[in-house]
Order: structure tokens, then sequence, then C-alpha cells
């Protein structure tokens, strides 16, 4: 569905996009991934006949970017990072406008409204001005305007940014749900959206493209090791770090021991263990028998930026494990 | 066509759901009313004097009385035209909705071409209202309504010219000040361009007067009708139509 070769960005002397290359099959649900600035709205405007390629080549559904711009629009429903709304528009006003400039034929374009009112849950607010719209809606009608010519490939600029928690889960759904009918690409530099919404992940950083993996592999690559932070009182009983760090280094299973040492009045560790390997019980079973108090103990659970700690320094090391992986290759 | 008649419908619809539209009309309206008002009386008032002093009264109503109003018209026209065509695309780039039309599978032509037409057909409703003065003028006197008709085409052909000159100047920014303040002035200095033949001779001079608008105005005022004006303001408008479709195309280069 998209195939996309040693694409750069230029602007001026800035450059946005540097030499990426990445598949997408069709039907699969894609997530773009990196901080901002990495270039994810650059490569995203590019897919979309935006912007044209510095260099490169990209094609969309068998259509080259800059060969067949209008073939590559028609395959493609676009949400930008803020929703092109005209708010002086009624909602169903706007819709039928964006239909029109679409390529709808006229006798379907009132179905095809009613589908993306529908599929967005737009009905109650169809004749309301768009400028009175909340935020929440103003981004669902922006969802609904991409989906109304019916585009093989929805290509969507961080569609849950700015939302509250309740319309962020809405719109996952919504998302999910529009994945049987579409090939979709979305970009967001939420780590969960992609696990939740996401079969597949394209992470970039400045520019340069980091990884491209299935979910689940990027999943058993940052939680195949489990990592707990585990904090232990030590008011009543002599202990210090060490012996606390000697101690669960001996438990079977766990790779690595560090002590953040002792701060009020308890010592701070983090373990984690080798893959595949289950150490929870264990440790806590250790920490009692001593009959120490513990406090708490919890999963830790890894941030965007150790993500890319992480998959950044696997590539580094080009061990033979990941060297399959050949985007990554190419990323250094 | 099709997509430059929703382009232009959608855009002429804005025009109106917006206080500026009729802002413009009132304005107009009353404005050039006025103007009218005044010359006809003092107009009767002249003839009558001639008539008393029993000279023989023999004025040109067309040139005398309806070419200085059409003057007025085009010289309001001037004031108006900026504030029709400054948030064509200054303002789609300003919101971001220019995203939305060039990531459509519309043509960067069919973009500009629907919103010019939309600037063009409010123009004309400009004209439609001032024609009313001339409406009464026509049922009370019986001045030629052919050289009118000329008079109204050389006003309608200003009108396009300079309404595509300002959809230009309005591709080339996203604040719609500058976009105002920017065609006014490039539409006044070509207003003017002829008088640099009243300080200057020669090949440069001849260049600079040929364009100006108001002179190729003129024959169409008097009831004129000439192809090379028809010709200038024809040439004038394509040009700036295909300078702003260069322009908006470089935007996708630059932005």
């Amino acid at each position: 569905m998209i195939d996309v070769q040693n694409l750069s960005k230029r602007y001026g002397g800035f450059t946005a996009v540097d030499n990426i290359s990445f598949h997408v099959e069709r039907g699969r649900i894609v997530g773009f991934l990196g901080p901002n600035g990495a270039g994810k709205t650059t490569t995203m405007r590019v897919l979309t006949c935006f912007l044209p390629p510095s260099r490169g080549s990209v094609s969309i559904a068998g259509h080259d970017v800059l060969e067949e711009p209008l073939a590559v629009k028609r395959a493609v429903g676009y949400l930008p990072e803020t929703p092109p709304l005209y708010t002086d528009m009624s909602v169903e006003g706007y819709l039928r406008f964006v239909s029109e400039i679409k390529g709808v034929p006229a006798r379907k374009v009132a179905g095809r409204v009613e589908y993306a009112l529908k599929r967005c849950a737009l009905l109650d607010v169809r004749g309301k001005l768009i400028a009175k719209l909340s935020k929440g809606y103003r981004q669902r009608v922006g969802l609904a305007q991409a989906l109304l010519h019916d585009p093989q490939l929805l290509i969507l600029d961080e569609p849950t940014s700015g939302l509250d928690p309740k319309q962020i889960l809405e719109t996952r759904d919504l998302i999910r749900e529009l994945s049987g009918d579409h090939t979709i690409i979305l970009s967001t530099h939420i780590l969960p959206e992609v696990e939740q919404v996401c079969q597949e992940v394209i992470i970039i950083n400045k520019g340069r493209l980091v990884a491209t993996d299935s979910v689940a592999n990027l999943r058993n690559r940052l939680q195949g090791a489990d990592a707990i932070a585990i904090e232990i009182f030590t008011e009543g009983a002599a202990i210090d770090p060490q012996s606390a760090e000697q101690l669960l280094a001996a438990i079977p299973g766990v790779a690595r021991v560090h002590s953040n040492g002792l701060r009020e009045g308890r010592i701070h560790l983090e373990l984690e263990a080798g893959p595949g390997r289950r150490i929870r019980s264990a440790a806590v079973n250790a920490i009692l028998s001593r009959g120490w108090q513990l406090y708490e103990m919890k999963s830790i659970t890894y941030s965007l930026e150790e993500v890319f700690l992480e998959v950044t320094g696997a590539s580094a090391e080009e061990s033979p494990s990941s060297a399959g992986d050949a985007a990554e290759e190419e990323a250094q | 066509m099709r997509n430059i008649l929703t382009i232009a419908a959608k855009e002429l619809r804005s025009y109106f759901v917006s206080p500026i539209a009729y802002i413009i009309l009132a304005v107009f309206a009353l404005v050039f009313g006025i103007f009218f008002n005044v010359s006809v009386e003092s107009f009767i008032r002249y003839v009558l004097a001639q008539g008393q002093m029993g000279g023989n009264v023999s004025l040109d109503l067309h040139e005398t009385l309806i070419a200085r109003l059409m003057g007025t018209i085009n010289t309001i026209g001037l004031f108006l035209v900026p504030m029709i065509t400054m948030r064509l695309f200054a303002e789609e780039k300003r919101t971001g909705t220019i995203e939305l039309l060039l990531t459509s599978p519309v043509r960067d032509y069919e973009i500009v071409l629907g919103k010019w037409l939309a600037a063009v057909a409010f123009y004309a409703a400009l004209l439609v209202v001032s024609s009313l003065n001339f409406a009464i003028l026509l049922y009370f006197s019986n001045p030629e309504w052919k050289p009118i008709l000329v008079a109204y085409l050389g006003l309608f052909l200003t009108g396009c010219a300079t309404l595509a000159l300002g959809t230009f100047v309005s591709t080339t920014t996203r604040n719609q000040i500058i976009a105002v303040a920017v065609t006014f002035f490039a539409c006044l200095a070509l207003w003017i361009a002829d008088a640099v033949t009243v300080f200057g001779s020669g090949f440069w001079a001849e260049v600079i007067g040929y364009l100006s608008l108001i002179s190729h105005f003129n024959d169409f005022s008097r009831g004129l009708l000439q192809a090379k004006d028809v010709v200038f303001f024809v040439t004038f408008t394509i040009f700036f139509l295909f300078l702003s479709v260069r322009s908006l195309e470089s935007l996708r280069w630059r932005s």
C-alpha cells in the first residue's frame, strides 16, 4: 500500500527527513512513533502530496506521488495535526463541501456524508456551526472529513493530541473499528497508544528511521525483561543498600540489580530479570524471609525516551540477533 | 469544472456568512448613492442655468454625467477590491485549511479559478447595486444605453484584473492586513501609472504608462469599445491568475 524508498526532505539547509525507507502492507494499522520534531508530520505531508520529496520515491497504492498526485490524493484520506475546518460552516455543510472536492460523485455525496456522520458519532451536531464545537467534536469532524471518499489509506497525524482521556479512548476505538476497511497510518509520541491500536510500528528520530517492527516484537524487546522497582523500609532493621543488593542479586533469574541508595529511610532498588524470567515472588520472599519490610514494589514502565535509548542502543551494537532488521542497519 | 464551481460556491457563501460582504455592499451603496445624487443635481442645475441664460443646451449627458459616475464607481472599487480578495488564500494559510485543498484531488488552477470567480461574482453584485441608480436615470431621461453597457463592461474587466492581482497577493501571505495593504498600493500604483507620461517620455515612460488601469478604463467609460483595451485587461487578468497558480505551487516547495 505504501512504498517509501530512500526518502529525504530538506527545507533550505535543514534536513527534516533523512533517507528513510519503509513498506506498509494493505490492511495494516501502523504507528508512526517519534518525539516532537522527529519528522513525522513532514513524512506524512510527503505521503499526502502536500510536500514533494527532495529525494527518493514514494508510491501509494501503486501511484507515484510526483507523477500521479491526483490518483494518490484520491486514495488517501488525511487528518492533519490541526483539523482543517472551515469554522463558519455547519458540520454537514462542511462535509458536503469536502465530499465534492474529494471527487465523490454527486449522487453519492449525501450517502457518504451520512456514513461519516454516523461513523464518527456526529449525528447530534450535524447542523451546528463548527466554530461552536468543542475540541473533541472538531477532531471527530476532522476524522469524518478523511473518511468521506472511502480512501484505501488513512493518514492521521496525532489524532488524539489535545483530547481528554475519555475522548482519547473513543478515538482509539474508532480507529480500530475503521481498520477493517482501510489501511491506517497514524503518528503519535505516546507509546501506549501504539501498543493499543497498532499492529506495526515505525520509529523515527531526528529525521532518521530507528526501527520498523511489529508491535508484538517491540513489546518483547522492551518488556521481555521484567523490570521492577523495589523500596525496603530500613526502620528497626539494620540493613544497608549493599547487603540488600547482594541478597537480590543472588536470586535466580535476576540479571541486574541497581541500587539508588537510601532516601527517606527507604532503600531504593531496581531489578531487571533475564529474558523470560519471572522474579517478583522470589524477590518478595527473599526480602520477607530476612524480616525486612517491603514498602513498595512496582513495574518500571518505559518512557518513550527509554524506548529510543533501548532501540537505538540495540542497533548501535550491531548485535547479530537484531541484524535481521534491515531498517535498523540503514539507520546507522 | 465541477471543482472550480464547488470552490467558488463555497467561497461566495463564506463572504455572505461573515459581516464583511454586507459592510462592503452597504458602504458601496451609500457612497455611490451620495455621489450619484450630488452629480445629477449639479448637472441639472448647470443645465437650467444654461437655459436661463438663453444658451444653446447641447450637453452630452453621457460625457458630462454618466462617464464621470462610472469613473467614481471604479475609484470606489479600488478601495473595495483589496477587501474582497484579502482573505481568499491568506485566511486558509493562517488556519491551515490550505492543507485540505492541497491534499484533495483538485488541481492548483482549479483552486485559484474557483476563488477568483467567487470574488468576481461578489464584485459583480456591487455593479448590480450601482446599476439601480442608472435604472432610475434611464427611467426619467433618455440617455443612450449602449455606452452605459460598454462602460459597465469596462468596470467589470477592471474588476477582474484587480481581483486577479489581489488573489495573487493573497497567496503570498498569511496576514490579511498585509494582503489588503499590498493589493491596495499595487492597484493604486497601476491606477496612476500614466502620470509618468506627464513627467517623462521615452520607452520606459511609455511602457509604464501603458500599464495604467485608468487610461484603459477611460475609453470604456466614454463608451468606446476597443480591442486593445479588452486585450489589456484580459492579459493582465490571465497574467496574475497564472502567477497565483505558480505561487500556490511554490507553497509546496517552500513551506
